[in-house]
């Protein structure tokens, strides 16, 4: 679907030109329309039933409490669409979140309780890379190892202890920026950034190449390895962004992470339009449909869903969205 | 025609499962005992029997994420089945395992409908089957089964726990398919190169089909063993299986892109997997250790192999 070869040739008339570019526009960003579509579906539907839903405080909850999430599935995006996948994001999260904890609750001083987080994520995503790219192993293999030992390594350390006693000044996801919590701009700002840099940059778009075509992509002097290697240190950054996000929302740290979490992440980036095998999607989709998600978990409890239920009504959900989304792009590419 | 790249990652496991049993023999002396090795024994078959199948799945180039939750909702259902609805205990076990195969074949219906890629179709039945089982179960467990029930999961047969010989039928059942059977040989051909297998004439959404309906049969048959050996069912058994089973079924030199593998490969992945979490809790190390200890053992033995295999075709 390369929108290269939609130069108008032929019948240049203005509403042509109008008509080719909504046609673009839709083809471009169809899987964001789609669940941004169903997003808007799901609030009028559950704020018909229950008008508490739309609250103020509400919508905080859903948005700024699964900001770390979106974060998280930005650095998942950009790894699935170089076609690689990486498992142990929800593990490397629950580290980084208990090296945030220690370092503020250890006198150190906030800003360095928020950056630390993110540089380790750098540095093990970066290990990470070096194994996918030049030791040749699948990234599937290399993150499931890594999350064996980070989840092994994190209750080893800390035995399973909650961190509480945490400094004020470092709940930094509780704490408001114009009046618009802290979580909330974050996911904003990170997102339109990583959707600009990925659209506009030499860089975001060898990633698309890359795992759009490897060996076409090699052969046009795109630097795979380092390319690789690069796209998982990024990834990693995110993580540190994210598990600063989690680790700042409430006033202790748990040592474990939400069950699951690494597949939330994927299934965020995957349903918001990146195809798993690679080449495509956007970031503005991952951080949609992590919403989406969000706000199918809270409106389940807005119309009186057991909780025992929960998690199969969402597991519905999540495949009645991918069985859409691939009926949706098997009649586009008839 | 095996490659030799293969016989040659089988013959590095086998000798790193010998290296191990020697030094975690030095270790502790009630490690390499007869009872505690039938004791592991009797331990690994559930994770064997998922990773039996999951040799399959992956060989085809596929994953299944989703056995782990199968095998809980297969536990809970055999339950229900049995104290909520008043059936029979062996007429509970059936429709249970039935339930579960049922489950897989879900799976294979998505994946080879609807083309959804096997990572996310699996991903997305995981969060499902799950549910459904905390939702049935409603966070109650059942207890209290007959005392002939306990045969399978902790009795034994001629000296040797029951579940063992069950896992020993499967595996030579499943070497003898993968290694033999045109049904067998098709899984290689379809994770090797999908449009050429189907150009060939192979029947491969049938043998996909199969090949996930096979995995839910195993994991629900893991789940009727979990529930008799450890006497009660609880909607979270198995959570995590699907990691264990991978690791095992890579280790044991299948390629995650598919296309080979072997059952002996995977019989010794699971081996090593085992004796390590039981040698080294021996030692006195804890769970967790142990869990980071086969992390690295993954990535390396991985990374041994691809260094041995100079042509490195991927």
């Amino acid at each position: 679907m390369s929108n290269l070869g939609n130069a108008p040739t032929r019948r240049t008339t203005s509403a042509h030109l109008i008509q080719s570019g909504y046609r673009r526009f839709l083809g471009d960003y169809g899987q964001e329309i789609f669940v941004l579509a169903a997003i808007v579906a799901l609030f009028v539907c559950v704020t018909l039933v229950n008008p508490r839903f739309i609250a103020v405080n509400n919508l905080n909850t859903i948005l700024s409490g699964n900001a770390y999430i979106a974060v998280a599935a930005i650095g998942m995006a950009m790894v699935i669409i170089t076609g690689n996948i990486d498992v142990s994001v929800g593990a490397l999260i629950g580290v980084l979140a208990t090296v945030a904890g220690t370092l503020a609750t250890s006198g150190y001083p906030v800003w360095v309780a928020w950056t630390v987080p993110i540089l380790v994520g750098l540095s093990i995503n970066t290990v990470i890379g070096l194994l996918v790219a030049y030791a040749r192993i699948p990234s599937i293999v290399v993150t499931l190892g890594a999350l064996s030992i980070l989840r092994g390594g994190l209750i080893s350390v800390t035995g399973g202890a909650w961190i509480s006693n945490l400094p004020p000044s470092f709940l930094l996801a509780q704490q408001k920026l114009l009046g618009v919590p802290v979580p909330l701009v974050a996911m904003i700002i990170l997102t339109l950034l990583a959707a600009f840099w990925m659209r506009n940059s030499a860089f975001g778009r060898s990633l698309y190449a890359l795992g759009g075509n490897p060996e076409a992509a090699v052969a046009s002097g795109i630097p795979a390895e380092r390319r690789i290697v690069q796209v998982f240190a990024i990834h990693g950054m995110f993580a540190g962004l994210a598990a600063v996000l989690f680790a700042t929302q409430l006033q202790v740290i748990q040592s474990t992470v939400p069950p699951n979490l690494e597949l939330t992440i994927i299934t965020a980036a995957v349903i918001g339009g990146v195809s798993i095998l690679g080449g495509t999607g956007t970031v503005i989709g991952s951080t949609l449909a992590t919403i989406l998600f969000a706000t199918i978990g809270s409106a389940l409890i807005f119309v009186n869903v057991s909780a025992y239920w929960l998690r199969a009504v969402i597991g519905l959900l999540i495949l009645i969205t991918v069985l859409a989304d691939m009926l949706r792009r098997r009649r586009r590419s008839v | 025609m095996i490659p030799k790249s293969l016989i040659r990652h089988e013959t590095f496991l086998a000798v790193l499962l010998v290296v191990i049993l020697a030094v975690l023999s030095f270790q502790s002396d009630k490690f390499l005992t007869v009872s505690n090795l039938l004791n592991q024994g009797r331990l690994m078959t559930e994770i064997g029997l998922v990773a039996l199948a999951m040799t399959f799945v992956i060989a085809t180039g596929g994953i299944d994420l989703s056995v782990g939750s199968i095998l809980g909702l297969t536990a809970i259902l055999l339950g229900v089945f049995w104290q909520k609805l008043g059936m029979p205990l062996p007429l509970a076990m059936t429709a249970a395992v039935a339930a579960g195969t049922f489950a897989g074949f879900v799976n294979g219906l998505i994946i080879t409908r609807f083309n959804v890629p096997p990572l996310i179709a699996t991903l997305g039945t995981l969060a499902l089957y799950r549910g459904l089982a905390e939702g049935i179960s409603q966070a109650r467990s059942v207890r209290g089964y007959p005392e002939w029930f306990f045969i399978l999961g902790q009795g034994a047969v001629l000296g040797i726990p029951t579940q063992l010989w069950l896992l020993l039928v499967a595996a030579v059942m499943a070497a003898v398919i993968l290694a033999y059977t045109t049904w067998g040989r098709s899984t290689y051909a379809i994770g090797a190169n999908e449009t050429g297998a189907r150009f060939s004439g192979l029947a491969v959404e049938k043998t996909k089909l199969a090949v996930y309906t096979a995995s839910g049969l195993a994991a629900a048959l893991a789940a009727v063993i979990f529930v008799s050996r450890v006497s009660t069912t609880r909607s979270d058994m198995g959570t995590g299986i699907e990691l264990d089973a991978i690791t095992a079924v890579v280790l044991g030199g299948t390629s995650i892109f598919g296309g080979r593998g072997t059952i002996v490969g995977t019989i010794l992945g699971l081996c090593v997997i085992q004796a390590l979490k039981n040698g080294l809790s021996l030692a006195g190390v804890t769970g967790d250790g142990t869990i980071m200890l086969i992390g690295v053992v993954l990535i390396l033995a991985i990374l041994a192999s691809n260094l041995f295999e100079k042509s490195g075709s991927r």
